[in-house]
């Protein structure tokens, strides 16, 4: 088995080109203008909103509102007041928790169809596998900002409403079109000729799915689920819309609507608050950029 | 048989065997693999969305079943000054949004397909905005856009630039383009990152063949990164279009539809007028307007996917 793994995995990557290629022709001047300067203002750009996320959320309130006698950009005296309240003054730690807890059982939901479901479009290829194909691609297309007012009522009939079962169950609509497509475009990147000899050896085909395909596509399978996760935690429309009560709420929706109360903006907590509730999938991220950045690219190639 | 990799079945009887052929059978286990997945979508999606339909042709509120009223609810809409508003709004918003995207985005990948040192952990960096909630970094726009404690404005006052505060989210024409700016913020990665990607399958023997023959710079990126490019960027900006013309959370953050409806969307009217107001039927027939707009959106980019394969030289 160790052989053919290899052997897959070398085939499925791409070749390193030769990139830098007639890099060495332009000067360093030149270089300078063209490339690290606009770089430098991208990244200063993206990253800026991060720098002041953070540097608020530990700012005190006195040095927030006075540019006069504080410079803005930087923090005298650094304070733990506003992540002290958010963490114990406020119901956050339930919505990170009511977060993490439907992240987790809508992303392990959503793989579970997707990879039967990608396995059979792919390898199965029933009668009219590619037509399902298309309609799966399609249906990734609709977006839950029209579908949120027909769940709603569905909720609602369901018994659902201001559960955690109502996220659980819809987040899927985007990520089981999403994670199957994912999943189709490596599950092509593994050998035909593996499974025909599995086949010959009298493997059935559930045992050429958890034997031979899985174990292959372990890569994948990661980057789909890192996918889900991060999606189904940056929810906003329907956790909004399907959640009522201040102890169901996720994050996002917890964050925006509880924390703003009328016109007073606890600047500093409401800042604390979306530092932390991105950390998780920063670090997630961080830890899986490789897997996260060939998904996305590979997803949009397909 | 020499070398068996997975354990070899001891021969089946004549009942489990007629299983096994069912179970070999293509078109049975295909279905029954399918099945988790199309339950939940036939279920939660093509269910709604017909739903979704019919919702728009009754008068349906919160709390409330409707009847049948044909097509009032569209009728309504069409002499609805801010549903007109919104939907010009929307494609504002996209087109303008997409275009900046697109260009911003082009220009930062070509930047990072250069041979750079760190280029992995610049990669990382410019993903994050894309990484992050929405909703969360939208808050921090919020506060950057901020009426008395904007940062932007600071630092433009103390550079001599402008002698007052820019009123970011509270003026009709600011606002639009402070929320197409937070959109463009979040979107640069995305596009970046798979353009990037599109970039680096192109092979640089091609540049080097288009040097030798005297090609400039412009030439070389217009005759041969733009046509070999032209496929990712069809499918990149069509997710891009179809996300910009659905997004909701960032006006829902920022400014609500505000000022005077002046930054609307369909999706946020839509909100408002079927949740907020409790207007399910209404709410759902703006939400349907999306439907013709998004179509366009998907058949403009398949005729942009077909002509991937004349470029690739295969027929269809």
């Amino acid at each position: 088995m160790a052989t053919i793994k290899s052997a897959a995995i070398k085939k499925t990557k791409r070749p390193e080109l030769d990139e830098g290629g007639m890099g060495y022709l332009q000067s360093l001047p030149r270089r300078v203008v063209t490339v690290y300067l606009p770089l430098l203002v991208f990244v200063i750009v993206l990253l800026f909103p991060f720098y002041w996320m953070t540097i608020t959320a530990v700012k005190p309130n006195l040095e927030m509102t006075d540019y006069a006698n504080f410079n803005p950009f930087w923090v005298v005296h650094p304070t733990f007041e506003h992540i002290r309240y958010l963490l114990f003054d406020t119901s956050y730690p339930g919505w990170l928790l009511n977060t993490i807890i439907i992240s987790t059982a809508a992303t392990f939901l959503s793989l579970l169809a997707a990879v039967f479901a990608a396995y059979a479009i792919e390898r199965l290829r029933f009668s009219g596998a590619r037509q399902v194909g298309l309609a799966v691609f399609l249906a990734y297309l609709v977006p839950p900002s029209i579908l949120f007012i027909p769940l709603s009522v569905m909720v609602f009939n369901l018994g659902l409403y201001d559960t955690p079962f109502a996220l659980i169950l819809t987040y899927p609509t985007f990520l089981v079109p999403f994670c199957t497509w994912l999943l189709m475009g490596y599950f092509r990147s593994i050998p035909f000729e593996l499974e025909e000899c599995a086949l010959i050896d009298g493997a059935s085909r559930w045992q050429i799915l958890t034997k031979i395909v899985l174990p292959l596509s372990v890569p994948g399978l990661i980057s789909a689920g890192i996918f889900a996760f991060t999606l189904s935690w940056n929810e906003f429309i329907y956790a909004l819309t399907f959640i009522q009560s201040s102890e169901n709420k996720t994050v996002p929706v917890g964050v925006l609507t509880e924390l703003v109360r009328s016109d007073v903006y606890e600047w500093g907590a409401l800042m604390a608050g979306a530092l932390i509730g991105s950390l998780p999938v920063v670090v997630l991220y961080s830890f899986f950029v490789e897997h996260y950045v060939s998904s996305m690219t590979g997803a949009v190639k397909e | 048989m020499a070398v068996p990799t997975v354990a070899v079945q001891p021969r089946p009887s004549i009942l489990s065997r007629s299983l096994s052929t069912l179970a070999e059978s293509r078109n049975a286990l295909g279905f029954g693999f399918m099945l988790p997945a199309a339950a939940l979508l036939l279920v939660f999606l093509t269910y709604p969305l017909g739903l979704g339909v019919w919702l728009g042709f009754t008068d349906t509120r919160i709390g409330r079943p409707g009847i049948f009223i044909g097509t009032e609810n569209y009728q309504y809409l069409w002499d609805d000054a801010v549903f007109w508003l919104s939907v010009f709004n929307t494609l504002l918003y996209t087109i303008s949004a997409s275009i900046l995207k697109f260009a911003l985005g082009l220009w930062l990948a070509l930047i990072l397909n250069q041979n750079l040192p760190f280029k992995s952990f610049f990669r990382a960096i410019v993903l994050l905005p894309w990484v992050v909630p929405t909703v969360l970094s939208a808050i921090a726009f919020w506060w950057i856009y901020d009426s008395q404690f904007s940062i932007l404005s600071w630092a433009l006052m103390e550079m001599g630039l402008i002698d007052h505060r820019i009123n970011f989210l509270g003026d009709p024409e600011n606002a639009r383009a402070s929320v197409i700016a937070a959109n463009v913020w979040r979107g640069i990665p995305f596009v970046a990152i798979t353009l990037l990607a599109g970039l680096q399958t192109i092979p640089q023997s091609l540049y080097e063949a288009a040097t030798l023959d005297g090609a400039s710079r412009w030439q070389l990126f217009r005759y041969v990164t733009l046509p070999l490019l032209t496929p990712i960027i069809a499918i990149t900006m069509t997710f891009s279009v179809l996300f910009t013309f659905t997004d909701f959370q960032l006006i829902y953050v920022l400014t609500r539809g505000g000022p005077v409806n002046a930054t609307h969307l369909m999706a946020t009217l839509s909100f408002q007028r079927g949740i907020s107001g409790g207007q399910l039927g209404e709410g759902a027939a703006i939400a349907v307007a999306m439907i013709p707009f998004l179509l366009a959106a998907i058949l403009f980019s398949y005729f942009g996917l077909q002509r991937r394969k004349w470029q690739q030289g295969g027929g269809d």
